[in-house]
């Protein structure tokens, strides 16, 4: 794929970077406002999208390794299944953090009230972790599905010294 | 095109069947049994210590079921995975 | 039956969905339809959990509207859904890319026999 014009790749260079930050807002006040890990994690994976479009193929593949991103989706998986064992005590997926005084532990007042982030267990640890796992499994569908639209060009590192 | 003629009958006949059956669904904006909501909205400030009941919901309450998501997201990815492979790949 | 809208436009939708699998000829086309489809059911299970006058089910800045809020629990299957649906259409693109790439053309009537 082409990259395309310089105003378009001006723009997303400026652009791209308030996606990742109001994905990245989204999915940890997920316990909070509406949103969470599933909605954030669909908006950082615009940014990818958006990077791809502007930039072409082939500069993708020289800046980005696919290894990241299936890093990033195995260790928000891992660290989902074992948020819900560490609570094995009483049953399966316990919320055994909240109202405990420990890492996310503070108790809610209740009735309408500011949110306060410190609330809410193993809540806001099952969306960071979930948030990893979309933004990885999305960007990696991304990136296959392009390098499978053009089998002529070479994947990965081999031909980094030849794009514009 | 009397096998075209039987279709239409049918699908019109299986289209009646659907919107009588679809009757008995409650009027727009006035829910039929909210008991398990109820307990939901009273209950998630006090025993899952979240302001947004959705993310409660789909997290602790329900959270099998984000699970099941979780392993589907995944199989997806894999999937995509396995159908661009290259020849010669390791 | 005005009081009933969103129901009609589901109903609307879905029937869109389901008259562009059957008729159409053109892979991405089907693909779209289907996508058309799984939109149709995602509204039907939302507008299922509607109380009249009712705000989001979250406490924070809640203001004086606590007394009535809409039903979570179909928002919080309707998201599983639309990502079950996701996996879906990533899919089926993928299939349309390969054969696409293997008989050479888009049309449902040319790739109809099983070749070796």
């Amino acid at each position: 794929m082409n990259p395309l014009s310089v105003i378009a790749r001006t723009v997303c260079n400026l652009f791209a970077w308030f996606l990742a930050v109001f994905g990245l807002y989204v999915i940890v006040h997920g316990h909070l406002t509406p949103g969470g890990g599933f909605q954030g994690g669909a908006v950082v994976a615009t940014f990818m999208a958006f990077l791809l479009v502007a930039h072409g193929g082939k500069k993708m593949h020289s800046w980005v390794r696919k290894e990241i991103f299936t890093l990033m989706e195995c260790v928000g998986l891992t660290v989902f299944i074992t948020a819900g064992l560490l609570g094995m005590s009483k049953t399966f997926f316990f919320n055994f953090l909240a109202k405990s005084g420990g890492l996310f532990g503070t108790a809610v007042p209740i009735g309408p009230n500011p949110g306060a982030l410190n609330t809410s267990g193993t809540i806001a640890l099952m969306n960071l972790s979930v948030g990893l796992e979309v933004v990885g499994g999305l960007s990696m569908i991304l990136l296959y599905m392009f390098s499978g639209a053009h089998p002529e060009e070479p994947f990965g590192r081999e031909e980094a010294g030849h794009d514009r | 095109m009397k096998a075209r003629i039987f279709f239409l009958v049918a699908a019109l006949v299986v289209g009646g069947l659907l919107w009588g059956g679809l009757q008995s669904l409650h009027p727009f904006g006035i829910p039929n049994e909210t008991p398990m909501d109820d307990y939901f909205i009273a209950n998630a400030q006090g025993e899952a210590a979240a302001n947004n009941v959705v993310t409660s919901i789909v997290f602790d309450y329900r959270g099998f079921d984000t699970l099941g998501e979780g392993a589907v997201l995944f199989t997806a990815v894999i999937s995509v995975a396995a159908l661009f492979r290259k020849r010669g790949h390791n | 039956m005005i009081g009933n809208f969103p129901y009609l436009v589901v109903g609307v939708l879905f029937v869109m969905g389901f008259v562009g699998i059957i008729f159409e000829k053109n892979l991405v086309k089907i693909a779209i339809a289907v996508s058309v489809v799984e939109a149709a059911t995602n509204l039907f299970i939302i507008t299922l959990g509607y109380r009249n006058g009712g705000s989001i089910p979250v406490w924070t800045m809640a203001g004086g509207g606590s007394s009535r809020m809409v039903l979570p629990t179909p928002q919080a299957l309707t998201l599983t859904a639309i990502v079950i649906g996701l996996a879906t259409t990533a899919l089926m693109l993928s299939f349309v890319m390969i054969i696409y790439r293997h008989y050479g053309s888009l049309d449902v009537r040319d790739v109809r026999r099983l070749r070796g």
